[in-house]
């Protein structure tokens, strides 16, 4: 057993509230005792898990400031809150929380809040599933709250920054977003997770529980833009009741190990999801999304986009499952993956995996690893644009086709400028600027 | 300014073109007509740097340059200029990086710095009316979900950004109404000028009523076997391309 995982065994969590005290004992006598998994398990098989092998301690309250560490923190209109090492930024956080909205810190949380984060805890991510959502469990001390209250219709979108920043250690956090929404709400959480500019390592353990009552519509984004050697392995699960919504953006940058599970739990009729996503490993790094959409009651929809493109010896996975129960009738569930390799030594794993009971159903998938389009290429070429620049062109295109999805506009923005000096365009052209 | 001797191109090893020669000199409007099949498209794509199209035998020198050395891009920038007949979609690159891109490529040929952005999208926008294009497709992935006539727009409107030497138009009046055929012939009328020449590859004589071509060439079996001023457009749409056919076999 390596640091990391004898932690939450070692430390009695002192800093959790007292009502969170029986939920981690559960999760404890959960966690103790479990072992890595190795290649040999299917879920692991292309993802190996070397840089967790490192000594990581508890993370500490000494962090030198963002502008030091060159961490960017965006402003998208609405409310933010900031947590850096795992511990909350007053100084960073700001906003004004609009009517109808309570976002409140597990260790903050009164009576009443307290008892819906006891009742809802868990419930969409569920006891079995797996290891890191164990260690997640019983190393919570602290996590954030977002209830959205029946009917209220929030614009401005609630942003939620996880920061690694630097310490003499490597180190390691776990994170808990809990977001409930009350039925026929509409909101908007971004989730982004940055690092420091640096060689600082750490191992960042993620846990995300959407929760979306009937009629409820929920815009997610979930953003990974640490690189280097910050590590991480994370989960969100979203579970939709009658008629709910859900539309989720996923981006991750690679680093030294990225795992993401999506898992989105269809429980009510006429429950409707968007899936969509890239990632961009480059040198060394690898990123590994597996997605699981689950559809247990009929008439619902789910679209699913992810694209990859992989450069130099980077490595990618993407498992995309479609769960379709006996009961499911008249489902429609469409997946799409298309990686781009732009090196001959870069490499991705996908896997379309659908598992079928009900016989009524509408159900497509493909997968495509390619290189860019030669008509495209020459298209551009035979405008005068070198191939070198026609190839930046055309892979940015491939992206910016799914960043195109972002509905919230400061945060397609944002991003866009995130991938434009990725693919060195200039920003005053890319954007919709006319 | 072109000059094409004897040349032969084979596509995915068939031979299209069989000992095609054309001498078209700065100033000069040619129109190529011909049957289906005959190697009209071929011509262009050959010129412009397709891959997949080989040149098998025969030479195409263009403003002194072995044309057939050069990469694709290179000929761009000397100033030749393909109008496709299908032109490709690209989603996600939006229209308007693409023209910039373009253009600022001939520009960094003579030793330029890129256009600014502003002044750019001033430009563009001006064009836009020129080729009557809503300059809300300037915003649109390139030719993404454009219609045909709206594409054969988008590619007079890269013409006429990037000013080329020698414009090459494949079928650019095909599939166009009236209305656009006449937004088509003012762009290039507009154009033509003493230091500057057009070849339009064309299946009817229509195209040639707006604009008025100095030379009529009709290519068959992959080889041009007859050239005449205007008027033998008017005998091809009288008469057909069989007697042609028949009088060359």
């Amino acid at each position: 057993m390596t640091d990391f995982m004898r932690l939450p065994l070692d430390s009695a969590a002192a800093g959790a509230p007292l009502w969170l005290q029986d939920y981690l004992r559960e999760a404890r006598s959960r966690w103790e005792g479990s072992t890595l998994p190795t290649r040999k398990t299917e879920e692991w098989k292309y993802t190996g898990l070397q840089a967790l092998r490192v000594s990581y301690a508890a993370a500490s309250e000494g962090v030198v400031g963002l502008a030091e560490a060159g961490v960017e923190l965006p402003h998208f209109g609405g409310y933010r809150l900031v947590f850096i090492n795992g511990r909350y930024c007053a100084e960073h956080s700001d906003g004004n929380l609009p009517e109808g909205v309570s976002l409140v810190r597990f260790a903050d949380a009164g009576p009443a809040q307290a008892a819906a984060i006891r009742d809802h805890l868990g419930a969409a991510v569920g006891r079995e599933e797996g290891l890191f959502t164990a260690l997640n469990d019983a190393s919570l001390e602290d996590g954030v709250f977002v209830e959205i209250e029946a009917r209220v219709r929030v614009e401005q979108p609630l942003h939620v920054v996880w920061i690694s920043g630097n310490q003499e250690q490597a180190f390691s956090i776990n994170q808990r977003l809990l977001v409930l929404c009350r039925q026929d709400s509409t909101a908007s959480v971004i989730e982004q997770f940055s690092g420091a500019r640096s060689e600082q390592q750490s191992f960042t353990n993620g846990v995300t529980e959407l929760l979306l009552e009937d009629g409820a519509t929920l815009n997610h984004y979930r953003i990974h833009l640490e690189e280097a050697a910050a590590a991480h392995i994370g989960r969100q699960h979203a579970r939709l009741e009658t008629g709910a919504t859900l539309n989720s953006f996923h981006l991750a940058l690679g680093s030294v190990l990225k795992r993401i599970d999506v898992v989105v739990d269809h429980c009510g009729q006429r429950a409707h999801s968007e899936l969509n996503g890239l990632y961009l490993p480059r040198g060394d790094e690898h990123v590994d999304y597996h997605t699981c959409i689950e559809h247990r009651v009929p008439n619902c929809t789910s679209t699913e986009t992810f694209r990859g493109i992989i450069g130099d010896e980077a490595t990618a996975v993407f498992n995309g499952r479609i769960h379709i129960h006996r009961d499911a009738q008249k489902t429609n569930a469409q997946l799409s993956n298309r990686n781009l390799l732009t090196s001959t030594r870069a490499e991705v794993n996908t896997k379309p995996e659908l598992e079928i009971y009900a016989d009524d159903v509408q159900c497509s998938h493909g997968a495509t690893v390619a290189q860019l389009d030669e008509m495209s290429l020459h298209y551009l070429r035979s405008r005068g644009v070198s191939r070198a620049q026609a190839q930046t062109m055309l892979s940015f295109g491939f992206v910016n086709e799914v960043v195109d999805t972002v509905r919230c506009e400061p945060l397609r923005d944002y991003l866009r400028g995130i991938l434009t000096r990725r693919f060195a365009r200039d920003p005053a052209i890319t954007g919709s600027m006319v | 300014m072109l000059i094409v001797e004897n040349l032969h191109a084979s596509v995915d090893g068939t031979d299209i073109l069989k000992g095609l020669s054309l001498t078209v000199n700065p100033g000069e409007v040619h129109a190529i007509m011909g049957p289906n099949g005959s190697g009209k498209s071929t011509l262009g794509h050959v010129l412009a740097g397709r891959p997949g199209y080989t040149v098998t035998a025969g030479s195409a020198t263009f403003l002194g340059q072995n044309l057939l050395d050069l990469e694709t891009e290179e000929r761009a920038r000397l100033g030749l200029f393909l109008a496709f007949q299908y032109p490709v979609e690209i989603p996600g690159v939006s229209n308007m990086e693409f023209l910039k891109a373009a253009v600022d490529a001939q520009r960094e040929q003579r030793g330029e710095k890129p256009i600014d952005a502003v002044t750019f999208m001033k430009n563009a926008r001006e064009n836009c009316k020129a080729v009557d294009l809503d300059p809300a497709f300037l915003k649109r992935g390139v030719n993404e979900g454009f219609s045909g006539g709206e594409k054969k727009r988008n590619e007079l409107l890269q013409m006429l950004l990037l000013q080329p030497r020698l414009g090459i138009l494949d079928e650019t009046d095909s599939g166009l109404d009236i209305d656009a055929l006449q937004v088509v012939a003012r762009g290039v009328n507009s154009m033509r000028s003493a230091d500057r020449a057009f070849v339009m590859v064309t299946h009817y004589q229509r195209l040639l009523d707006f604009i008025e071509p100095d030379f009529v060439h009709v290519l068959a079996g992959g080889r041009i076997v007859r050239s005449g001023d205007k008027s033998l457009a008017l005998e091809l749409e009288a008469r057909g391309y069989a007697w042609l056919e028949d009088e060359v076999a």
